[in-house]
C-alpha cells in the first residue's frame, strides 16, 4: 500500500492495485461473502484494472516529480486515522453472533426467505426480491455512465476528430 | 484488416479462441444460476464483456466491432432497463405494488421464480452492454485517423 | 488485549482508509487520484463485510444441515456499491483523458497554472 503513494511509475501503480483488488477478493471468500468476492474479482481486478490501463495508454505513464513536500496532507490523514480509531472501542467485537447489525431485519431475511421468495441463495433474493427497487436504480447508474462517457469519448468518425 | 499472423502473437490468438467460448458459456452459467450459487445479473454481464475485450484485444478492434456494432450495443442497453421497468409495470397494472413478484403468475412462487429471472436477465444484458460500450469508447479514441 | 484481538480489523481497514486518502490529497497526478479513490473505496468495502460476518457461519446460501448464515444485508449493499463505484470510476477516466486532450497534462498544478483558476 505504501508503494502505491511512493511509486512514480503509473503502470506499476496500476498493477499494484489490480493485486489489491484481488486480494480483497479473497479476503472476502475467507469472510463468506462469495458473492461479493465474484463481483470483486471481476470488475476491480478486472474491469477498473483495464480501464485505467486505457487511459494510461491515453495520457502519460510516469509521474512527475513535485519539487515542495508539505506536511500538511499527513497531518490530515494521520488526525483523521486517530480518530476514527478511538471511535472504532465502541464497535462490536469482530464476528460477535450479538452484534446489534444481525438483529432485527437481517434475521427476518435469513428466516422467512424459503417461504417467500423460495429461492436458495440469499443475496439474490434481497437483492432482486426484497430491495428490487435499489437494484434498479443501480441499473440505471450503470446506464446513465455508459451513456456519459459515450458523451466524452464518444466515437471517432470516419477521418479526424468528431 | 486482420492483423498479420505472427510468429510471436500465435499462442496468444490460439489460447484466445480456445478461451473465449467457455468464458461465453461460463458467463450464461452465473447468469441462469444465480439463484442456487453464488452470480447473478452483475457478475455474469462483467464476465461476458471480458470476453468480448479479450476477442478485440488479440484479433483487433475492426473485427470485434463487427460483431458488436454500436446500435446493438445501445439498443441491448436500453432493452435491458426497459425490461426491468415493464416488469415492474406488470406488477403495478395487476394491482399489487411496484416490483412485487406475487402477482406475475397464478402462484406466489412461480410469479417470484418469473420475476427474479427477467430481472436478473434484464441486469445481466445491461451491465454487459454498458461495459462493452464502455471499452470500445476508450479503445477508438486512441486510433490515429 | 480483549480489545486488541476484538477490534484488529477495524484498524487494519482505517490504516488502509487513510492510505488511499493520503493519496487523493497529496498527489498530483489525476491518474494516481483516482486510484487511490478506489483503494480508498475497497477498503470501506471490505470494513462493511468485515462486520457481516458471523463466527461459524457460512456463506449465505440456503443448504441442508446449515443453520448459522452470515448476514446477507451488508453483501447485498456492497454488491451495489462494487458496480456503482466502477462506473464512477469509468466517467472519472473518460474526464481524465478529455483533460488531457484540452491541457496536455495530468498534473494537478500544471492546470491550475493553465487554467489560472487559484
Amino acid at each position: 500500500m505504501l508503494a502505491v503513494i511512493r511509486l512514480r511509475n503509473l503502470f506499476a501503480v496500476v498493477m499494484l492495485f489490480g493485486i489489491y483488488s484481488f486480494l480483497a477478493a479473497a479476503l472476502f471468500v475467507t469472510l463468506n461473502a462469495v458473492d461479493v468476492a465474484f463481483t470483486e474479482a471481476a470488475v476491480g481486478a478486472g474491469i477498473a484494472t483495464f480501464l485505467m490501463l486505457s487511459t494510461l495508454a491515453l495520457t502519460v505513464r510516469r509521474e512527475k516529480l513535485r519539487r515542495k513536500r508539505s506536511v500538511i496532507p499527513l497531518l490530515v490523514v494521520t488526525s483523521i486515522g486517530a480518530t476514527l480509531v478511538y471511535g472504532t472501542f465502541d464497535m462490536p467485537y469482530f464476528s460477535d453472533p450479538s452484534a446489534p447489525v444481525h438483529g432485527h431485519v437481517a434475521r427476518h431475511y435469513i428466516e422467512s426467505s424459503t417461504a417467500e421468495v423460495g429461492v436458495p441463495n440469499l443475496v439474490t433474493a434481497v437483492l432482486t426480491s426484497y430491495r428490487g427497487y435499489d437494484t434498479l436504480g443501480e441499473v440505471t447508474v450503470i446506464f446513465t455512465a455508459g451513456i456519459g462517457v459515450l458523451g466524452l469519448l464518444g466515437y471517432r468518425k470516419r477521418g479526424g476528430k468528431p | 484488416m486482420r492483423p498479420p499472423i505472427q510468429p510471436h502473437n500465435l499462442v496468444l490468438r490460439i489460447a484466445a479462441k480456445m478461451l473465449i467460448p467457455p468464458i461465453l458459456m461460463f458467463a450464461l452459467y452465473v447468469q441462469f444460476h444465480g439463484e442456487t450459487g453464488p452470480g447473478g445479473g452483475f457478475q455474469a454481464g462483467v464476465i461476458f464483456a471480458a470476453a468480448f475485450v479479450l476477442y478485440a484485444l488479440v484479433f483487433g478492434i475492426g473485427l470485434a466491432r463487427a460483431v458488436a456494432t454500436e446500435r446493438l450495443l445501445r439498443v441491448l442497453a436500453s432493452l435491458g432497463m426497459l425490461l426491468y421497468i415493464t416488469v415492474g409495470m406488470a406488477s403495478l397494472f395487476s394491482g399489487a405494488n411496484f416490483l412485487d413478484y406475487d402477482v406475475l403468475a397464478q402462484e406466489r412462487m412461480e410469479g417470484q421464480h418469473l420475476g427474479i429471472f427477467l430481472t436478473e436477465l434484464s441486469i445481466g444484458m445491461t451491465v454487459a452492454a454498458v461495459m462493452i460500450m464502455i471499452f470500445f469508447a476508450f479503445a477508438e479514441r486512441g486510433v490515429r485517423p | 488485549m480483549s480489545v486488541l484481538i476484538g477490534h484488529y480489523n477495524y484498524w487494519i481497514v482505517i490504516f488502509l482508509m487513510m492510505a488511499g486518502l493520503y493519496v487523493v490529497i497529496a498527489q498530483g497526478n489525476l491518474v494516481k487520484k483516482i486510484v487511490g479513490l478506489n483503494i480508498f473505496q475497497a477498503s470501506v468495502f471490505i470494513l462493511f463485510i468485515s462486520m457481516g460476518k458471523i463466527e461459524g457461519g457460512t456463506a449465505p446460501i440456503v443448504k441442508e444441515g446449515v443453520s448459522l448464515y452470515s448476514n446477507p444485508l451488508p453483501h447485498v449493499l456492497i454488491l451495489t456499491a462494487i458496480v456503482v463505484g466502477v462506473a464512477t470510476t469509468a466517467l472519472a477516466l473518460a474526464l481524465v483523458v478529455r483533460i488531457n486532450e484540452a491541457y496536455r497534462s495530468v498534473e494537478e498544478d500544471e492546470i491550475h497554472e493553465q487554467d489560472q483558476s487559484f
